[in-house]
C-alpha cells in the first residue's frame, strides 16, 4: 500500500514537472549559433578592443572613448544597462588581437565587440570571434583583405559576423592615386609599407589605381616594424628616382623616416604623403612633417546626426572635450560612435523580451546587422554590403601646414573623393 | 658533439663520412654561390645604370659603418662581461637604453634655452656625460643586486636572471618616461651638413660618430693594456681564482668591468642620439641583440673583435640586402621588399660567420673555466 502510494506521488510530481517546464515562460528557441540570455538586473555585455597602448595609442584611445560615449548616449536596452567593461588592447598586432579575442570569447555573455583599431589585429581576432558566434564591428579597420574586393569576391580574411564602419582601402588607394596623378601631376611614385595587412593593402590599392591611370611605381618596398635605421630603405627608394613617396605606415617608423630622409642623396625634393595611420597627434608634431600630404576619412561630420541618439558631430566633439579634454587624437571617432550605436540598435531590434529577461539570438543579430540600410550616423548614411563593408566611403586629402594647430591643418583639405 | 661513423667503402681505405660536416660544407658552398651571384647582379645593375648611384652607395656604406661603430661600442660590454664572468649579460641592451633615454632631459632643456645650437660641443659633452653616468649607474646597480649574489651559481642562472633584469629595466623606464617615443632635438650646429674629406662629402654626424667611437676604443685599449686596473681585469678574465690569490680584489675588478662596459654603452647612447634621435623603452632590445651578435661575430671575449664585429654587422645589415638580395634577380629570384629582410640578413651573417669560422673572426678569449 505504501509502495503504491509513493509511486503515484512520484508520477504526479513527474507530470507536474513536465507541465511546468512546458508552460514556464515563452517558447524561446535559440538559432544555430545559440543565444545570450540577459537576466533581470544583468547588463548587456559588449566589449571594446582597440590599440590603447604604445605609440599607436593615439589611434585607439579616441575609438574606445567614443564607444563609451555612445553607450551612455544610447541608454538602456529593454530596461537593461549596456556594459562595456574594461577596454581590451589589440596591441596593433596579430598577437594582441588573438589573445584579446580569446579573452573575450571565453565570456559567454558577450554579444558583440567594437574593434579592432588595426587591420593586422583584426586578421587574427576575426576568426576566433566569428567561430564563437559573436559579432565584430570595426571603426577603423580599412584593409581590403578583411572584407572583399568590392567586386563581389570575398577576401582571404573575411569571417561571418564581421562588419566595419570604416572605409575599404580600395577607395583610399584610388583617392590617393587620383590626387597624386591629377592634382599634383606627378608620375613616379615610391611606396613603403610595413608588412601589415593595412599598410600593404593600401600601397597595393594605390599601385593598382595609379598604374591604371598611367603612372609608374618605381619602388614598392617595406620596412620592418621596430626598425630605426631607415637609411638603407631610403637608399633603395632613392635609387628609383621617385617624385613622391607614399608611406601609409604608423608613427613609430614614420618618424624615423622623415627624420632621416635629409641624409639620403637624391631625395632632397621628393614630396611626402602618408595616410590615416600617420595623421595622429604625435606624428604631426614632428617638425619635419610640415608640408606633407595626408589621406584619410573625411571627418567633416558637424551637420550629421546619429539617428539612434540624436547627437551630431558638433555636440560630440564638445562632449568629448568636456569628458576627456581636447580633441580626439585620431580621425575615427565618428566611425566608433556609429559602430556602437549600430550594434546596440540591432541588439535592441532582435532581443526577445521575456518578462525581465531578454534573449538575444546570435544569428538573428548578424542578420539584422547585415540588413543595415540607410542608418544615419555621424559619418553619413550607413548601408552594409554582404561582406561587412558598411562605411560611407568619403576620403579627403589635406596638407599639413600648421604644426601648432592640427585641426587647422586637417581643415586644409585639397581633394575629396566619394566612392 | 659531432657524430662520426666509419664506413669502409673501399678496400684498405677508411672513408669517414660525416653527415654534419657534409651539411656544413653544403651550407658554405650555397652561401658563397648566393653571395657571389647577388653581388654580380648588383654590379650588373650598376653598370646598366639601375639601382643606387655611386654617391648613394657611398652614403649607405658610411651610414652603415657609423651604425656599426655604435653596435661595436655596445658589444664591448657584452664581450667584457663574458670574458670575466662567463655569461651573456642580456640586460646590457637596457643599460644602453637607460643612458640614451635619460640624456634626453638635458638635451631638451638645452634645446629650449637655445644653448644647444649656440654651443654644440659643450651641449654634446653634457649629453655624453649624462648618458655615461646613467648607464654606469644602471650597470653597477644591476651587478650588485642581481649578479653578485649568484657569483658561484651555474652559468645558466645569471643568464636567466639577466633576461629578467632586462624586462624589469624596460618596464621601469616605461613607467618613468612613458611609452611614447621621445625624440632628441636635431643635431646641433652644422653637424647635418656635409664635410669634405679627401674630396668626398660626408655628413657631419656620421663623421662625428665614427671619430667618437674610435676615441672611445683607443681610450679603452689604453685602459685595458696600460693601467694597473686594466691588467687586473685581464688577470681576472684569465683565471679568477689565481688572480684572487695574487692579491687582486676580484669583486672590485668585476665592478670596474661593469663600469667600463656601462661607460661604453653610454657613449653609444650619445651616438644613437645623433644618428636616430628617437628613443622609447624598447629601444635597447634590438641593438642589444645585434651587439651581442657582433660580439660573437668578432670572437666572444675579444675586445678588438667586438669592435670589428660591430662594424661588420652594421655593413652586413645596411649594405647586404641591397647588394646581395637585390642582385639575385639576374637568376630570377625576385625579392620584392629587400629592406624588410635587414634583420634576417644581419643574423644570417652571424650564422654564416660561425659556419665558416666557429670561434668568431678574431678568435675567442675565454677564461680558464671555459676553456675545454
Amino acid at each position: 500500500m505504501k509502495f503504491k502510494r509513493s509511486m503515484r506521488l512520484v508520477a504526479a510530481l513527474g507530470a507536474l514537472a513536465l507541465v511546468a517546464a512546458a508552460c514556464g515562460g515563452t517558447d524561446f528557441e535559440a538559432g544555430a549559433l545559440g543565444a545570450v540570455t540577459v537576466e533581470s538586473g544583468e547588463a548587456v555585455e559588449i566589449r571594446s578592443l582597440e590599440a590603447i597602448s604604445g605609440e599607436v595609442a593615439f589611434l585607439g584611445i579616441p575609438n574606445e572613448n567614443a564607444t563609451r560615449m555612445a553607450v551612455d548616449d544610447f541608454g538602456q536596452i529593454h530596461g537593461h544597462d549596456v556594459n562595456v567593461g574594461t577596454g581590451l588592447d589589440d596591441l596593433c598586432s596579430a598577437d594582441g588581437g588573438q589573445s584579446a579575442a580569446q579573452t573575450i570569447v571565453s565570456d559567454e555573455q558577450v554579444v558583440g565587440v567594437i574593434g579592432t583599431s588595426c587591420s593586422g589585429a583584426a586578421a587574427a581576432a576575426s576568426p576566433l570571434i566569428s567561430e564563437a558566434g559573436l559579432v565584430l564591428v570595426s571603426p577603423s579597420n580599412t584593409s581590403p583583405s578583411l572584407t572583399s574586393d568590392l567586386a563581389g569576391n570575398v577576401a582571404e580574411n573575411w569571417n561571418a559576423g564581421y562588419y566595419r564602419t570604416a572605409h575599404n582601402d580600395l577607395f583610399q588607394g584610388q583617392a590617393a592615386a587620383n590626387f597624386v596623378f591629377d592634382n599634383l601631376g606627378l608620375r613616379k611614385v615610391a611606396l613603403i609599407h610595413d608588412g601589415d595587412p593595412y599598410t600593404n593593402g593600401l600601397t597595393t590599392a594605390f599601385q593598382n589605381a595609379f598604374v591604371e591611370l598611367g603612372g609608374e611605381i618605381v619602388v614598392h618596398t617595406a620596412v620592418a616594424v621596430g626598425d630605426t635605421d631607415m637609411v638603407p630603405v631610403l637608399t633603395e627608394v632613392a635609387a628609383g628616382g621617385p617624385e613622391l613617396i607614399f608611406f601609409p605606415i604608423f608613427p613609430a617608423e614614420g618618424t624615423f623616416i622623415v627624420q632621416q630622409i635629409g641624409g639620403v642623396a637624391g631625395l632632397e625634393d621628393v614630396v611626402l604623403m602618408g595616410a590615416d595611420g600617420l595623421s595622429v597627434e604625435n606624428f604631426m608634431n614632428v617638425p619635419e612633417t610640415e608640408g606633407m600630404y595626408f589621406s584619410g576619412p573625411d571627418t567633416r561630420f558637424d551637420e550629421n546626426t546619429n539617428e539612434a541618439t540624436g547627437v551630431n558631430g558638433v555636440d560630440f566633439l564638445a562632449a568629448y572635450d568636456t569628458q576627456w579634454g581636447g580633441a580626439p587624437s585620431a580621425d575615427f571617432w565618428g566611425h566608433a560612435y556609429d559602430a556602437t550605436t549600430m550594434l546596440l540598435t540591432a541588439v535592441e531590434a532582435v532581443a526577445v523580451v521575456d518578462g525581465d529577461t531578454i534573449h538575444i539570438d546570435r544569428q538573428l543579430l548578424r542578420d539584422e546587422l547585415s540588413a543595415t540600410s540607410g542608418f544615419n550616423g555621424l559619418i553619413g548614411s550607413i548601408t552594409c554590403d554582404e561582406f561587412g563593408d558598411c562605411g560611407a566611403a568619403v576620403i579627403s586629402i589635406f596638407q599639413h601646414n600648421n604644426l601648432d594647430d592640427h585641426q587647422a591643418s586637417k581643415s586644409n583639405i585639397l581633394y575629396t573623393y566619394s566612392g | 658533439m659531432t657524430a662520426s661513423t666509419t664506413t669502409p667503402s673501399r678496400k684498405g681505405r677508411r672513408f669517414r663520412f660525416n653527415w654534419v660536416d657534409s651539411f656544413l660544407w653544403f651550407i658554405r658552398i650555397t652561401a658563397i654561390i648566393t653571395i657571389a651571384v647577388g653581388i654580380t647582379g648588383s654590379v650588373q645593375h650598376f653598370i646598366a645604370g639601375e639601382g643606387p648611384t655611386l654617391e648613394q652607395w657611398r652614403d649607405l656604406i658610411i651610414s652603415s659603418i657609423s651604425t656599426g661603430a655604435m653596435y661595436g661600442l655596445i658589444a664591448l660590454g657584452y664581450s667584457m662581461v663574458y670574458g670575466i664572468l662567463g655569461f651573456i649579460n642580456f640586460a646590457h641592451g637596457e643599460v644602453f637604453m637607460s643612458g640614451t633615454m635619460a640624456a634626453i632631459i638635458p638635451a631638451t632643456v638645452l634645446f629650449n634655452t637655445g644653448f644647444w645650437d649656440a654651443q654644440p660641443v659643450l651641449s654634446l659633452i653634457i649629453v655624453l656625460i649624462t648618458a655615461m653616468i646613467t648607464s654606469v649607474l644602471t650597470a653597477v646597480i644591476v651587478e650588485k643586486v642581481a649578479y653578485r649574489p649568484l657569483r658561484g651559481a651555474p652559468r645558466l642562472i645569471p643568464l636567466i636572471t639577466s633576461i629578467g633584469v632586462s624586462f624589469f629595466i624596460q618596464y621601469a623606464f616605461a613607467g618613468l618616461f612613458g611609452v611614447a617615443i621621445r625624440s632628441y632635438p636635431p643635431p646641433p650646429g652644422n653637424l647635418t651638413e656635409d664635410i669634405i674629406i679627401f674630396g668626398v662629402p660626408i655628413e657631419g654626424t656620421k663623421i662625428l660618430v665614427i671619430i667618437v667611437a674610435i676615441l672611445a676604443m683607443i681610450g679603452l685599449w689604453y685602459f685595458v693594456t696600460r693601467t694597473k686596473t686594466g691588467r687586473a681585469m685581464r688577470a681576472v678574465a684569465e683565471d679568477k681564482e689565481i688572480a684572487g690569490l695574487m692579491g687582486i680584489n676580484v669583486d672590485r675588478t668585476i665592478v670596474t668591468t661593469f663600469i667600463v662596459g656601462g661607460a661604453m654603452a653610454g657613449v653609444a647612447g650619445l651616438l644613437w642620439a645623433l644618428l636616430f634621435r628617437g628613443v622609447d623603452f624598447l629601444t635597447g632590445f634590438l641593438p642589444g641583440i645585434k651587439a651581442f651578435t657582433a660580439a660573437v661575430l668578432g670572437g666572444i671575449g675579444n675586445l678588438p673583435g667586438a669592435m670589428l664585429g660591430g662594424v661588420l654587422l652594421g655593413l652586413f645589415e645596411g649594405v647586404g640586402p641591397i647588394l646581395v638580395l637585390d642582385g639575385l634577380d639576374i637568376v630570377g629570384i625576385d625579392i620584392p621588399a629587400v629592406s624588410q629582410l635587414r634583420n634576417a640578413v644581419a643574423f644570417i651573417a652571424l650564422v654564416l660567420v660561425l659556419v665558416f669560422r666557429p670561434t668568431g673572426l678574431l678568435g675567442e678569449r675565454l677564461g680558464s673555466e671555459d676553456r675545454a
